[in-house]
Formats: structure tokens, sequence, C-alpha cells
């Protein structure tokens, strides 16, 4: 898997999903109009500046709050490579891996990373360098199912592929 | 060597749902599971709501599949934006609709059959005890007080579940807490939840199923036990669960002749963690802004001025709940600087409060009441928040901009602390007002 260099956009703990998307704005459901309202309760220029290819990196439990899909898609159409946290509300969990957001579970990363800092993200290995400390973190791989799932595109598509095969085997 | 310990209601209840050729997914074939395993699991119920339906649509038309698994294990509720509060919300709702009659779906509810998602459910006899349900709204938890194994998921979990009748879960670790003591006056369900939440804090049990249990729990009336589960995923939780016991019986068998099956935690099954709480040291609670974990006693509360009531939701809809607001309102007046908004949880809860005189009350008092909608709970119509302005709230969320503007604030209480702050103007307890 190629290398993914971008810039760290720094946020605290518990996260919710009323804060990267809010509630107001879930009478509409793509990517490219949610991302427009990304985290703008807690980050108002988060939204602008924002570039395509920087990474969110965050404390604990990113995500809690609503089972709303809205939030992954927002953070994916903002442009986001990658979510890096200490730990995951296990619904946002589920939902970035469905809807192909990459998320990485790495508290030692987090400490180590300041707002703006210049990460490189290797998803395959799990490694994140941080090239201002010039650390290199590695974080456990997912376990091989989820995978499977991450590799195939997402969950929509993993189970595309699971029904054809299915079928052929009545067949 | 874990053959010898006993297990939790998760385990058994995801356990008698394992898919029979789980295929790829490990370990797949065995009667127990444990906490860890990553398991695929038939689904009893599958929910959604005019917010997550559309997109659980949209991705449903991508797996290849024409009709859902079985339209009598679907249900769509218009709930959330509903009755339509705007143009986008109207087209949400239609695409819903849409589909609903499509499939044939004997559960969709529409505005004027509506309710809250997590009142109604239960109320139409729609889960039974035993029951695996999945939800795309994060209170799915609502149904552990059902005895069933409830969890809230995203879209696309959804669509894929509404096509197979399956979808893959983590056996969760849980954590048992056991309730003792006898309640004060004017504390409820809302109370023992938000000072667990206080204890355990919001991420106290992600990823985890809790276990609600001991003498007081089962003294719970189950709008109590409905208002504790609902609340579990404010903890981080995968589902909050209560066994079954002649409470949870006789509410089932008044609504339902579907058979279900009861089961019970072992005595040796292994927690992750056990936690014990007095219930007689509790006062009602109340939830500071902006986390459900900031939690005080009511009496705590000083000078706190408040801009707005509401009492509803999933968490505080239902009947008993609008009895005891009911009760600290009748012959009161709401605070000229409040609007106090009344929210029955569904259809059968309005014509009941209606029929018992509760409507009356509220109106006489000077609230509003509301047709069924999870409307102001997540700033959506029916009671928004301006910069500045303070909402006192039965509902489950207290996060930054939850009501509306970022600026605003939410305090999270039971109908008892919100009905008589509605009286005051400030955050109070119900004696502040009664005497």
């Amino acid at each position: 898997m190629i290398n993914m260099t971008g810039t760290s956009r720094k946020f605290g703990d518990h996260v919710d999903t009323d804060v990267i998307i809010p509630a107001r704005y879930l009478n509409v459901s793509t990517a490219e109009e949610l991302a427009r309202h990304c985290m703008e309760d807690i980050a108002p220029e988060f939204a602008s500046a924002v570039k395509p290819g920087d990474f969110i990196v965050a404390g604990e439990n990113f995500g809690c709050g609503s089972s709303r899909e809205h939030a992954p898609l927002a953070i994916k159409g903002a442009g986001i490579a990658c979510v890096i946290a200490k730990s995951f509300a296990r619904i946002f969990y589920r939902n970035a891996i469905n809807t192909g957001l990459p998320i990485m579970e790495c508290p030692e990363a987090v400490q180590g990373t300041e707002q703006g800092d210049q990460l490189t993200v290797d998803l395959g290995s799990g490694t994140i360098s941080n090239s201002r400390t010039g650390h290199t973190y590695v974080t456990s791989p997912l376990p091989p199912f989820i995978m499977d799932i991450v590799a195939a595109g997402g969950l929509v598509r993993y189970t595309r592929r699971r029904l054809e095969a299915h079928s052929e085997v009545q067949v | 060597m874990q053959n010898h310990m006993g297990h939790t209601l998760s385990q058994k209840l995801i356990a008698t749902h394992l898919a029979g050729d789980g295929g790829d997914v490990s370990p797949g074939q065995v009667a127990e599971v444990w906490p860890g395993d990553l398991v695929e699991v038939t689904v009893d119920l599958v929910l959604s709501n005019d917010v997550t339906a559309p997109i659980a649509i949209r991705e449903f038309a991508k797996l290849g599949v024409d009709r859902v698994f079985d339209p009598d294990k679907v249900v769509m509720v218009a709930d959330h934006f509903a009755p339509n509060k705007d143009i986008k919300s109207a087209e949400q709702c239609l695409a819903m609709r849409e589909f609903a009659r499509a499939q044939c779906l004997p559960h969709y509810f529409d505005v004027g059959r509506m309710g809250i998602e997590h009142v109604l459910l239960p109320e139409q006899g729609l889960v039974t005890p035993g029951d695996v349900v999945v939800g795309a709204d994060s209170h799915t938890c609502t149904y552990g007080a059902l005895g069933a194994f409830a969890t809230g998921m995203g879209s696309t979990d959804i669509a894929v579940a509404m096509a197979t009748g399956r979808t893959w879960m983590r056996v969760p670790e849980t954590i048992r807490i056991v309730y003792y003591g006898q309640l004060r006056p004017w504390v409820g369900g809302k109370d023992l939840i938000l000072h667990t939440i206080g204890e355990i804090g919001v991420s106290g049990a992600v990823y985890k199923a809790i276990e609600f249990a001991g003498p007081a729990a089962d003294d719970l009336s189950m709008a109590g036990r409905f208002t504790m589960s609902n609340m579990a995923v404010e903890a981080g939780a995968k589902a909050g669960l209560f066994a079954v016991d002649d409470t949870t019986r006789s509410y089932v068998d008044a609504r339902t002749s579907r058979p279900y099956s009861v089961y019970e935690p072992d005595a040796d099954a292994s927690y992750a963690r056990e936690v014990e709480i007095d219930v007689s040291l509790i006062e009602p609670q109340v939830a500071f802004p902006h986390l459900p974990e900031n939690v005080r006693s009511v009496t705590e509360a000083s000078d706190v001025w408040i801009d707005q009531v509401v009492i509803g939701s999933c968490t505080n809809g239902r009947l008993e709940d609008l009895r005891v607001a009911a009760e600290v309102l009748r012959g009161r007046q709401v605070h000229t600087d409040v609007r106090c908004i009344i929210i029955p949880g569904t259809q059968q809860v309005y014509l009941d409060a209606l029929e018992e005189g509760l409507v009356e009350t509220f109106v006489r008092a000077g609230a509003v009441v509301s047709t069924p909608t999870c409307g102001p709970c997540l700033g959506g119509h029916m009671g928004v928040l301006a910069a500045g302005e303070r909402a006192v709230s039965t509902t489950n969320r207290n996060f930054r901009g939850r009501m509306g503007h970022p600026e605003s604030e939410v305090y999270l209480a039971g109908p008892a602390v919100a009905a008589a702050s509605a009286v005051k103007g400030r955050i109070v307890g119900p004696r502040e007002v009664l005497h």
C-alpha cells in the first residue's frame, strides 16, 4: 500500500458525531454536502482549511454518540485520508470500516503528535511516522475478517461478492 | 479452559443466533461464544428511520438484491424530522415511504401511526425477549430492557442486514452493575442511569455490554428499564440488558402472542467489571453540559436559569414519565420565561395521556403538547435553541450544539426535575416546587 503524507488536524477526547456533523444537516446525505459542515461547531475553520490527504488525530472515544453514517461520510468528503485516535466509539468504528474511511487506533502516536505535524501513514504495515519528531509508531493490525472488508472496498462490495459466490454455488 | 466458565446474557443471546454457515467468519460453528469472538448472527428485526434509511436504501440498491430478507422483520419509522420539517426532510421521508411500499413492509410507520421508534417498537410488541435486533439508530440498545440483544449500527450495516438477515459482531465483554437499596421519592430510571454514567464515564463501557441487575433494578417498571437501557450507549456500551422477570413477561404478553425465549446470565459468568450502586444515596440527577457524564445532584445546581424544558424522547416519552411530569405541573404554571414542550412518545401514549387528563394538565400549566417526534432532542425542529439559551431536557445527549446553536446548553434530567424546573425557571428538584 502507498504511503500517505499529510498534515495533522488535532482534536481532543470524546469528539461526538453531533460535532462531526450537526444534526441540522442530516437532511442531506452526500459526502460533498456534508463535508462543508464537518466539525463546524468545534472548529469552524476546519472545513475550509482542511486539505485532501490530511489526518485527523484525536483522543479517546472518537465518534461517540449517534449512529449517523453521515459522520464518516463528512470526514471522507472533507478529504481526510485517515483518522488516528486513542480509541473509537464502536458504531463509528464499524461505520468507518463499512464506508471505506481508514482509521487507526494508536494512543502513542496521538500523544506524540501536535497540530500541524507532518505525518506519513502506511495502512498496510500499520505505521505512522512523524517528521517533526522523527518517531515511528506501529499499531496492531485489524483482525483478518475486518481486513477482508477493507480490502474489498467496504461492506457493500464485500457482501455483494459473498452473495454472488453463494448464488453460484446454489446454481 | 473457558468451558468451565458461565455465560453472560449477551453471550447466550448471541450464541443462539449464530448463522448456520458462518463461513468465513471465525470461529463460526460453535454453540458457545466468548468475548472477543467475531461471529455472524441472524437478526430478528432490522430498524431504520427517516435520517438513516435513505443511506441504507442507497446502499441496499448496490447489493444486487431485489427484496429484503423478510418484510415482517424490517421496520421503518418516520420520526426524526417528521412531520416533515423542510423540503429536504420531506424528500428523505418520501424515499423511505416509497421503499417501504415497494417492499410491502407491514411495519412501516408514518405520521398518524408512528411514534418515537424506541417507544413504539416495544409498545407494538415487535421486540420480544431473546431477540437479536439491529437498528440504524444508536439508541436501539433500548430493547435490552426486554432481555433482547439490541444494538445500534450505521446505515450500511443495516442495508446488509435488510438484504441478508444477518450481521457480524464482536462478542462483547460485560460490565455488571448491581443496584440495591430503596429509591428516594422522585428518583427513577433516568436518575439511576445518569448516576451510573457519572460513575463509569462516557467511555466506561466502550465495546462492552452492560447488565443491569440487583433488587433495585428488579423493582423498576418497564418504563424505568427502557430509560436505563436507552442510555447504555452514552457510556459507550454496545448493549444494556436486563434479565427477564414477571414485569417483562406481563409487558410483552399484553402486546404479542409471538413465542419467545428467556435466558438468564449464569451465576459464574465472567464479567469485565462489577459495580455496586446503593440507590438510597441517589438524589435526582442532572447532567451538565456538554457530556452525559458531567452528573451532579440537582441540589448542587444553583441559579442555573433556563429558557426551555423538553419532556419526552426515546428516553423519557412514556406514559409513566408524563404522569410524573403532570404530578409536578398539576395546578401550577410554567414560568413565564420558559417554553415547556411535552412530547408523548407514541400515538398510544398521547391517547392515554389525553384520557387520563394529563394533556389538559399540561396545557392548563402553559406547556405545549406536540405530536410524537425526535425533533428537539437532536436540534432538528420543534424547539431549537438560540445562542446562549439553556434547556433542561429529559433526552439523552447534551453534546455541544445538540439541541441547536453551538453556544446553547443542554442539562439532562428526569421528568420530575424537568417539570419542576419549568415551574421555577431555574434547575430545581420537585421538592422545591411541591413544598
